[in-house]
C-alpha cells in the first residue's frame, strides 16, 4: 500500500477478485441470495477471456467428464433473458465435428462415445447424411460426428449483459483496480487496491490465468497453465454454413454469425504471457488455421480475414477445474481452470454461490486440494 | 521461407525512401515494402504508368526525383506490398498479388504516413462523399474528379491542394469550406514565414481559387448532406472559434460531390501492434508513438519516421527519415558515433525549421472539440458497422468507459477499416470534450493490418501435407 495515499475502504460478505464469467455470476448468485458483494478487477468486467473467446456451446470440445455442467451452462446461455436480462446473442445450432482421415476417423468415434457416456447426445454420421445438415462442407470427408445441442454466444456483449445485472443485483462494482494482496484480517480478509480496500468477510478468487498469483497472496502454491489462444473473424460475407463445424482433433471451431462474420479458431497459439497479455499472432499459426476453416468450408476462400486476436485460458495441472473451498483457510474459495469454460461458466459460478450460500450444490465441485503443491505457509493473522 | 535483410522500411513516401536511402548509404541491406504501385507517399503519389513504361507526365518533379535516386539505389523496393503483420525480433509479414512473402530484419523503420480523419455529420457515408485526403489520391494516381461539381469542405491545407487540383483537372470547385477563420491562418505567419517556398505556393493556389471565382466559407461546417435528384444538397452551418455550429442552416449547395476532411492521424497500426509507448497529442494527430530525439521508440530496433510519429508533413518527412536512416545505421554499427555526429548537425537544423511548418498546418488539423460534442445523436460514427453517436453515448452512460470496451459493447471499429477512420472520434466523444484521452485509451492494435484475402493467404496446399499442432485433450 502506498503511504499517504487515501484509501476508501469497503465493507462487505464476500470480496470477489477477478470479473471474468465465473467471478461475475458467482457475484451475481450471492447478491441475489442476500450478501453484500464486492467484484474487483483491474480491468472491467468481461474483457478478458470471457469476453474475448469464441462462444461456442459445443460438446464436441468439452472434456467428457465436465459434459454434464457444460450442457447446464448451455441452456443458461440460451436464456441469458431471463436470468441475465440481456440477449447476448446466444444461439442454438446443430454442432458437427468432421473426419478427413481415416485416423480422424478412428480419433472421431473414440471421442464421441465417451462424450455420448457422459450424457451427450452425440452420434456418428456419413458424409452425405452430414453434407444434408450443412450443404457448406467439404464433401470429402469420411465421416462426422453430430450433437443437437450446440449454439454460440456472442462473447464480446458478455461484460455489458453481467454489468447490468450486477448492478441491479446491488453489487459494489470495483473496476480497473488490480488487487495486489490478500491479507487474513481476525475473521475475515482485507483485500487490498491501489484505491481502495475491500474487508469481507468471505473471498472468492476468480482470476482466470493470475490464479496461481492470486492463490500465492493467501500462500498456496498452485501452478496454473496459461494457453494463449488465436482466434480470427472474417469480414461478413453471405451465408456460408449454419452448423457449429469443428474436426476430431479439436483443433478447429467454426461458425458463421448473423451479421455474416464467420469466427474461426481452435486453439491454435500466439505469443504472450500472463503479464503482457495476448501479445500477437504467429503468422504460421493463422495460416494453418485458415487453411484447416478453408478445407472444411471451401466457400471461406472467397473472404477476407479482418482481424486476429489472443486471449488467455488457464489449465491446472490435470486440466480439470478448481472450483470450491481452499485448504486451511476459513470461507476462501477459488473458481476457475474449467476447460470450455465459458460454456459451463453460468452454471459453475451458482454451483460454487450455492456452496457459499449454504446450500448443496446440484453437481460436485472439483476439490482445489488435490492442486496444491506445498503445505500452505500460514498466512500471518493481521488486526 | 522468410528473406534476411538488416532493415525494412515499411512505407515508401518520403520518409520511408529517405530513412533506407540514409541506412542503405552506409552499407546496411535495405529493403522498403509499400502497397502501393510506386514510391513517393501521399503526397508525392505518381500518377499511372504511361502506356507500355514508365513515363510520368504531370508529376511532382520532387517525386520523379524521389524514385530515381531509389531507383539508383542499392534499396531493395516491393510495391504492391502491403504490410500485415510486424513481429518482435523481427518478422514482416506482407501480402503480394501473388501470395504472401516475409522478412526477418535487425532493425524496422514504421514509415506509414498518416491517414483521413472525418468528423460525421448527418450524410457524410453516402456515396458522392468523398474525404478530401481521398480526393487528394483520386487526383494523383487516377486522374479521376470526385464530380462535376464539387464543394470543399473541412480544416487543413489539403482544403486548397484539393480545391486547386480539381480545378486543375477541369472540374468545377463550388466553394471551399474552412473551419477555421482567416485569423487561424494568420496566427501560424510566423511557421509559414520559415517556408516561403510552400506559402508561396499556397498564396498562389488561393489566387487562383479566387480568380475563378470560387467562393471561400470561412468558420462554416457541413451540417447535413441530403441526396436529392441529380445529386447532393450540402447544409452548412456557421461555426464558432471552438468548432461549436449554430443550429442554423446558413447556406446550401447543389452540388454531385462532397470532398471533406478534418485533418490527418498518425498511422499506428504498427507501433500499436508491437505494444510501443504511445501517448495523445491533439496537435500532432493524436495518438503518436512516443520517440527519443533520434527516432527510437520504446522497442528496442524499432523506429518511427515521418507522419506516422506525428504529422509534420512532407519536407520534416524528409529530414526526419535522413535522421532516421542515419540513427539506425549507428544503432547497427555500420556507422561510427564521430562519422553520425559529423553527419546530423545541419541536417537537425533542417529538421526543426521543416517540423515548425508541418506543426503549423497540423494544428490547422486539430480536432476542435465542440465540433465533435455537436455531432448528432442519429449520426453513423462507425462507417463500418453503423454504429450511431446515440449507440456510442448510450454504451457510455451503461458504464464503458474506453475505447476497447466501447468496442465489445457496439461493435463499433470492429468492421473492415478496424477502426482507422472512427478511431480518434471514438475517443475524442467518450473522453468529451478537452478531458485527457489516456484514460480512454485506443482500439488495441493486432494483425492484420490490412483485411487479408483468404484464399491468397492460404495458398494451395494438400489436407494431409497440413502442419496440425496436437490434438486437444479429451
Ligand atoms: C481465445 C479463447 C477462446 C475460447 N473459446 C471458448 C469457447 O468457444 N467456448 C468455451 O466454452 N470456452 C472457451 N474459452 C474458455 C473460456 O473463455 C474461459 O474458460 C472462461 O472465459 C474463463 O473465465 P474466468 O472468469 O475464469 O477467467 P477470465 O475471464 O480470464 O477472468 C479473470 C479476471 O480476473 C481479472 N484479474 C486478473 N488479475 C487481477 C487482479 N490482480 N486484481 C483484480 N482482477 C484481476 C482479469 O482482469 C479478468 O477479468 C476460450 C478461451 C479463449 C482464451
Ligand atoms: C491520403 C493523403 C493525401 C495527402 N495529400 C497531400 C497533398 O496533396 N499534399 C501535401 O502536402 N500533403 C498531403 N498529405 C500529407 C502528406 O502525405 C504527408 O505530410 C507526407 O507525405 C508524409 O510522408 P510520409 O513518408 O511520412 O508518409 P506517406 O507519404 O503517407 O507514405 C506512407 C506510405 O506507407 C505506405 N503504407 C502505409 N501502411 C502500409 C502497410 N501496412 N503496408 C505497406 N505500405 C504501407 C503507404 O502506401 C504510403 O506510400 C496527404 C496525406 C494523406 C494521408
Amino acid at each position: 500500500m502506498t503511504p499517504g495515499l487515501a484509501q476508501e475502504t469497503v465493507d462487505v460478505d464476500v470480496a470477489v477478485v477477478g470479473a471474468g464469467a465465473m467471478g461475475a455470476t458467482v457475484a451475481l448468485h450471492l447478491a441475489r441470495g442476500g450478501m453484500r458483494t464486492a467484484l474487483v478487477d483491474r480491468g472491467e468486467i468481461c474483457r478478458e477471456a470471457s469476453g474475448v473467446n469464441a462462444g461456442t456451446l459445443t460438446l464436441h470440445m468439452t472434456r467428457a467428464a465436465l459434459i454434464p455442467y457444460a450442457m447446464k451452462g448451455r441452456e443458461l446461455w440460451l436464456t441469458t433473458e431471463r436470468w441475465l436480462g440481456m440477449d447476448v446473442v446466444a444461439r442454438s445450432a446443430p454442432g458437427l465435428s468432421l473426419a478427413f482421415t481415416p485416423a480422424e476417423r478412428d480419433m472421431l468415434e473414440k471421442r464421441a462415445e465417451a462424450r455420448t457416456a457422459m450424457g451427450a447426445p452425440i452420434r456418428i454420421l456419413t458424409p452425405a447424411e452430414a453434407c444434408r445438415i450443412e450443404p457448406g462442407l467439404n464433401a470429402s470427408l469420411l465421416a462426422a460426428a453430430f450433437c443437437e445441442l450446440d449454439g454460440h454466444v456472442t462473447a464480446y456483449l458478455t461484460g455489458r449483459a453481467y454489468r447490468q445485472a450486477l448492478r441491479a443485483a446491488g453489487v459494489a462494482i470495483i473496476e480497473r483496480m488490480a488487487v495486489e494482496q490478500i491479507d487474513r484480517l481476525g475473521q475475515g480478509y482485507r483485500v487490498r487496491g491501489a484505491r481502495q480496500v475491500v474487508r469481507a468477510r468471505r473471498v472468492v478468487l476468480a482470476g482466470g490465468v493470475w490464479l496461481e498469483t492470486m492463490l500465492a497472496w493467501l500462500g498456496l502454491r498452485v501452478p496454473v497453465k496459461c494457453l494463449i489462444n488465436q482466434l480470427v473473424v472474417t469480414e461478413r460475407m453471405r451465408p456460408v454454413m449454419r452448423s457449429v463445424v469443428g474436426i476430431a482433433s479439436g483443433l478447429l471451431s467454426l461458425k458463421q454469425f448473423e451479421n455474416g462474420t464467420v469466427l474461426i479458431g481452435g486453439g491454435w497459439q500466439g505469443l504472450g504471457d500472463p503479464v503482457r497479455g495476448g501479445v500477437q499472432a504467429v503468422p504460421e499459426n493463422l495460416i494453418g488455421n485458415i487453411q484447416l476453416a478453408r478445407h472444411a468450408i471451401p466457400a471461406l476462400g472467397e473472404t477476407r480475414v479482418v482481424r486476429i486476436w489472443l486471449g488467455l485460458e488457464s489449465e491446472t495441472a490435470d486440466a480439470m477445474p478448481m472450483i470450491g473451498a481452499l485448504p486451511g483457510l476459513d470461507e476462501a474459495y477459488v473458481i476457475g481452470c474449467v476447460h470450455s469454460g465459458y460454456t459451463s461458466a453460468p452454471y459453475m459460478g451458482r454451483l460454487l454461490a450455492d456452496r457459499i450460500l449454504g446450500r448443496e450444490p446440484e453437481m460436485p465441485l472439483f476439490d482445489p486440494t488435490r492442486l496444491v503443491q506445498a503445505a500452505p505457509n500460514a498466512v500471518e493473522e493481521m488486526t | 521461407m522468410s528473406r534476411e535483410t538488416d532493415v525494412v522500411v515499411v512505407g515508401g513516401g518520403p520518409a520511408g525512401v529517405e530513412a533506407a536511402l540514409a541506412a542503405a548509404a552506409q552499407g546496411l541491406r535495405v529493403t522498403v515494402l509499400d502497397e502501393a504501385p510506386q514510391a513517393g507517399g501521399q503526397v508525392y503519389r505518381a500518377p499511372p504508368h504511361a502506356f507500355g513504361g514508365t513515363i510520368q507526365r504531370d508529376a511532382d518533379p520532387i517525386g520523379v526525383a524521389l524514385r530515381q535516386r531509389l531507383a539508383a539505389s542499392s534499396v531493395v523496393t516491393c510495391f504492391e506490398h502491403a504490410v500485415w503483420s510486424v513481429s518482435p525480433g523481427f518478422r514482416v509479414d506482407a501480402l503480394a498479388p501473388d501470395g504472401p512473402a516475409s522478412w526477418t530484419a535487425r532493425a524496422v523503420v514504421v514509415a506509414t504516413g498518416a491517414q483521413e480523419r472525418v468528423v460525421p455529420f448527418p450524410g457524410w457515408t453516402r456515396p458522392g462523399v468523398i474525404g478530401l485526403a481521398g480526393t487528394t489520391i483520386m487526383l494523383k494516381s487516377q486522374g479521376m474528379l470526385p464530380g462535376e461539381r464539387t464543394l470543399v469542405a473541412g480544416q487543413g491545407p489539403l482544403l486548397l491542394a484539393v480545391a486547386v487540383g480539381i480545378l486543375k483537372a477541369g472540374g468545377q470547385v463550388a466553394g471551399v469550406v474552412d473551419l477555421a477563420s482567416p485569423a487561424d491562418w494568420a496566427r501560424e505567419w510566423r511557421a509559414l514565414a520559415s517556408r516561403p517556398r510552400l506559402t508561396a505556393r499556397g498564396a498562389g493556389w488561393r489566387a487562383r481559387l479566387l480568380r475563378a471565382g470560387v467562393p471561400f466559407l470561412y468558420r462554416h461546417a457541413v451540417q447535413a448532406v441530403e441526396e436529392v435528384p441529380g445529386g447532393l444538397r450540402v447544409l452548412l452551418t456557421r461555426v464558432d472559434r471552438h468548432g461549436a455550429p449554430t443550429k442554423k442552416v446558413a447556406r446550401e449547395y447543389l452540388v454531385d460531390a462532397l470532398a471533406v476532411g478534418n485533418g490527418l492521424t498518425a498511422s499506428t497500426d504498427i507501433t500499436r501492434l508491437l505494444r510501443a509507448a504511445h501517448h495523445y497529442d491533439a496537435l500532432r494527430g493524436g495518438w503518436v508513438p512516443t520517440l527519443d530525439a533520434e527516432f527510437r521508440s520504446s522497442l528496442p530496433g524499432l523506429y518511427v519516421a515521418g507522419d506516422a510519429a506525428g504529422l509534420a508533413g512532407a519536407d520534416a518527412a524528409v529530414a526526419d527519415g535522413i535522421l532516421t536512416g542515419l540513427t539506425v545505421a549507428r544503432d547497427l554499427g555500420a556507422m561510427t558515433d564521430t562519422a553520425y555526429r559529423g553527419a546530423i548537425g545541419s541536417l537537425r537544423r533542417r529538421a526543426r525549421r521543416a517540423r515548425s511548418f508541418g506543426t503549423a498546418m497540423a494544428r490547422l488539423m486539430a480536432i476542435r472539440p465542440a465540433h465533435v460534442a455537436a455531432i448528432p445523436a442519429e449520426t453513423i460514427v462507425c462507417r463500418c458497422e453503423d454504429v450511431t453517436r446515440a449507440e456510442i453515448d448510450a454504451a457510455r452512460s451503461e458504464g464503458a468507459q474506453t475505447a476497447n470496451q466501447v468496442k465489445a459493447w457496439t461493435r463499433c471499429g470492429m468492421g473492415p477499416c478496424q477502426g482507422r477512420i472512427c478511431g480518434d472520434i471514438v475517443g475524442a466523444l467518450l473522453a468529451a470534450g478537452e478531458a485527457p484521452r489516456e484514460p480512454v485509451g485506443y482500439f488495441t492494435g493486432r494483425t492484420p493490418l490490412r483485411p487479408l484475402p483468404l484464399n491468397l493467404l492460404a495458398g494451395d496446399v494438400e489436407y494431409t501435407s497440413l502442419k496440425l499442432p496436437p490434438p486437444a485433450p479429451l
